[in-house]
């Protein structure tokens, strides 16, 4: 049992030919997981537990016969901002430190309905607010690839689990990038579905309208299997969409010749020179595929960082305005009356991050400024919305980098949050948009630093998205 | 200066934020830049242009409704089993005004 090297179909196999059960595969991956953790700080909390009784069950469904589900055994953790029914999740928060869900998203249900084991949860920017999971109050994650690096974030610890191999597939969040762009500084796949695919019921909120869970897997293939698994129409999430679910590991038929991308001339600007090169040479093996690549134009895209920073803040702080000491676990010990309570125990709970975008928030929403920030915002994104579907009427789908740059080193940008907020120039703008993205591995740089490539899509045209990236794993990526 | 420090203490209130004079000085700084940054928007013309307040898609007109169908709640013993401070089955509070 090599974690590290298994793929959901492997994983399969395994139990199948009776190489393994998945309770050895299960106890074997939280030893595992345990005893790399110090590298990297990626987990809060294993769920050996319920990893336990998820993996009996399956064993009991094989040898009865029965069909065991798509991700049978399948270990997998879970970032720390979805919550699971008494297994403590901080959303990487002090002011959650001791909380313990007493229900499960629904994502998680469907994942363990499939077979899937949660072996735990992992570390995240504390309310997935940050590109570096530096702002945990349970200290950074480190990148697998690079100890004195950030992994990305904010689902840091998803990305750093997946890459060092100690879970199989993994859940994160994405509001701005927090998928793409840990995939891409770990190595990995990872894919922010449609607005909608995926119900967010049970995803702490930080922006209603743009907040996505998805999968991270270090193949194409797995994040695909995943995606199916935890899509579809929710009736506990009124925003989560009717559209039928493909089978897209199914469609995964390489396929690609002919297809016509865009390159938007707007997010090559920026980039360091080793991505750039990494992105030419991804550019050229799908060239090689047989697909038509040329120049298309994203007009309002720099007016994106604005426009997401406004809409982001302005929603979250609604959304963590129910942090208050009431219900949730952390109230300070120093308050007499009630606002007191509130306000200090607010004070004392978040980290700096949360308070800065929580106080952007409630500026750019408070009277006298709402007509000038938060609805000319929402205006600025019908716009960044209509120049994807004018480029999606031009072209099949779009590629283009992740980052400007691969992982920076922990502690480099913490005191300079526009930079940091800078750096998402390319992710953000496929949420406001609300359409399916991902993060494929396109190389490494000459210090072994992964980056990644980003491929967007139609509104629920997964399956096409996942065509294109599985195929241009499969011919090497930018080492073709 | 986009922000003046009283500003800042005036938003910090609206969103129940006790600051310390030291945190008020640095947000300042940091809110300073990022609204510079966001009056960007304001080069970019908008008239005409409809808000998006959220990610829409074709659908019938109950696509986002369930059935009206009771289910039972969770129950106050678990509600109440993350409460910071609880009995009776309330959560309990400090006085809401100081006698």
């Amino acid at each position: 049992m090599d974690i590290p090297s298994l793929t959901i179909n492997a994983v399969r196999e395994g139990l199948q030919s009776h190489r393994f059960s998945a309770v050895e595969l299960a106890a074997e991956a939280l030893r595992h997981a345990r005893e790399e953790n110090s590298k990297t700080n990626a987990y809060l909390h294993f769920s050996d537990e319920r990893a336990l009784a998820s993996a009996r069950r399956v064993d009991e469904k094989l040898a009865r016969g029965e069909d065991p589900g798509l991700l049978a055994g399948v270990p997998v953790a879970i970032k720390d901002v979805i919550v699971t029914k008494g297994v403590r999740t901080t959303c990487g928060s002090r002011l959650l430190a001791d909380y313990v869900p007493p229900y499960d998203a629904t994502a998680v249900i469907r994942l363990e309905q499939a077979g899937a084991v949660m072996i735990g949860k992992t570390n995240c920017d504390e309310f997935a607010m940050g590109s570096s999971n530096e702002n945990s109050a349970f200290g950074p994650v480190r990148n697998p690839h690079a100890p004195d690096r950030v992994p990305g974030g904010s689902s840091g610890g998803s990305a750093a689990a997946v890459a060092q191999g100690t879970a199989v597939v993994a859940l994160g969040s994405d509001t701005g990038g927090s998928v793409r762009q840990p995939a891409s500084f770990c190595g990995v796949v990872g894919v922010t579905p449609t607005y909608g695919r995926v119900s967010r019921y049970g995803l702490t909120a930080f922006a209603s309208s743009l907040d996505h869970i998805g999968p991270l897997a270090r193949n194409v293939r797995d994040a695909a299997q995943v995606l199916r698994a935890i899509a579809g129409r929710d009736v506990l999430d009124s925003t989560s969409a009717e559209a039928p679910v493909p089978d897209y590991a199914a469609q995964l038929d390489g396929d690609v010749k002919s297809m016509k991308l865009g390159l938007p001339r707007e997010y090559l600007k920026d980039l360091t020179s080793e991505t750039g090169d990494l992105i030419s040479k991804g550019i050229e093996t799908l060239k090689k595929m047989g697909c038509a690549v040329r120049e298309i134009s994203l007009p309002t895209t720099d007016y994106a960082i604005g426009c997401y920073y406004i809409i982001a803040t302005a929603e979250a702080s609604s959304n963590l305005a129910r942090y208050d000491g009431v219900r949730y676990t952390f109230r300070s010990r120093s308050s007499e009356t009630l606002s007191d309570m509130y306000r200090k125990t607010r004070g004392e709970g978040f980290g700096a991050e949360c308070k800065r975008r929580i106080m952007l928030g409630t500026y750019v929403l408070s009277a006298g400024y709402y007509d000038a920030y938060y609805l000319k915002a929402q205006k600025v994104r019908t716009l960044i919305a209509r120049d994807f579907s004018n480029a999606f009427s031009q072209v099949d789908a779009i590629v283009a980098p992740v980052s400007p740059f691969p992982a920076f080193k922990i502690g480099e940008k913490i005191d300079d949050p526009m930079a940091m907020y800078l750096s998402d120039i390319y992710t953000i703008t496929g949420d406001l948009a609300g359409i399916p993205c991902m993060s494929v591995p396109c190389g490494k740089t000459a210090e072994g630093l992964p980056v990644g490539m980003q491929i967007l899509a139609k509104h629920f045209d997964e399956a096409r998205m996942f065509r294109l990236a599985d195929a241009f794993e499969r011919s090497g990526g930018a080492s073709n | 200066m986009k922000i003046t420090e009283r500003e800042v203490r005036y938003v910090a209130d609206l969103a129940n934020l006790a600051l310390t004079d030291d945190e008020v000085r640095k947000f300042q700084h940091d809110l300073d830049e990022i609204l510079a940054h966001m009056d960007r928007l304001n080069e970019i013309q908008t008239s005409g242009v409809e808000p998006m307040t959220q990610v829409l898609y074709e659908a019938g007109e109950t696509a986002t409704l369930r059935p009206d169908r009771e289910r039972p709640g969770i129950g106050s013993e678990l509600a109440l089993a993350n409460a910071p401070l609880a009995s009776h089955g309330y959560f309990k509070v400090p006085e809401v005004i100081k006698r």
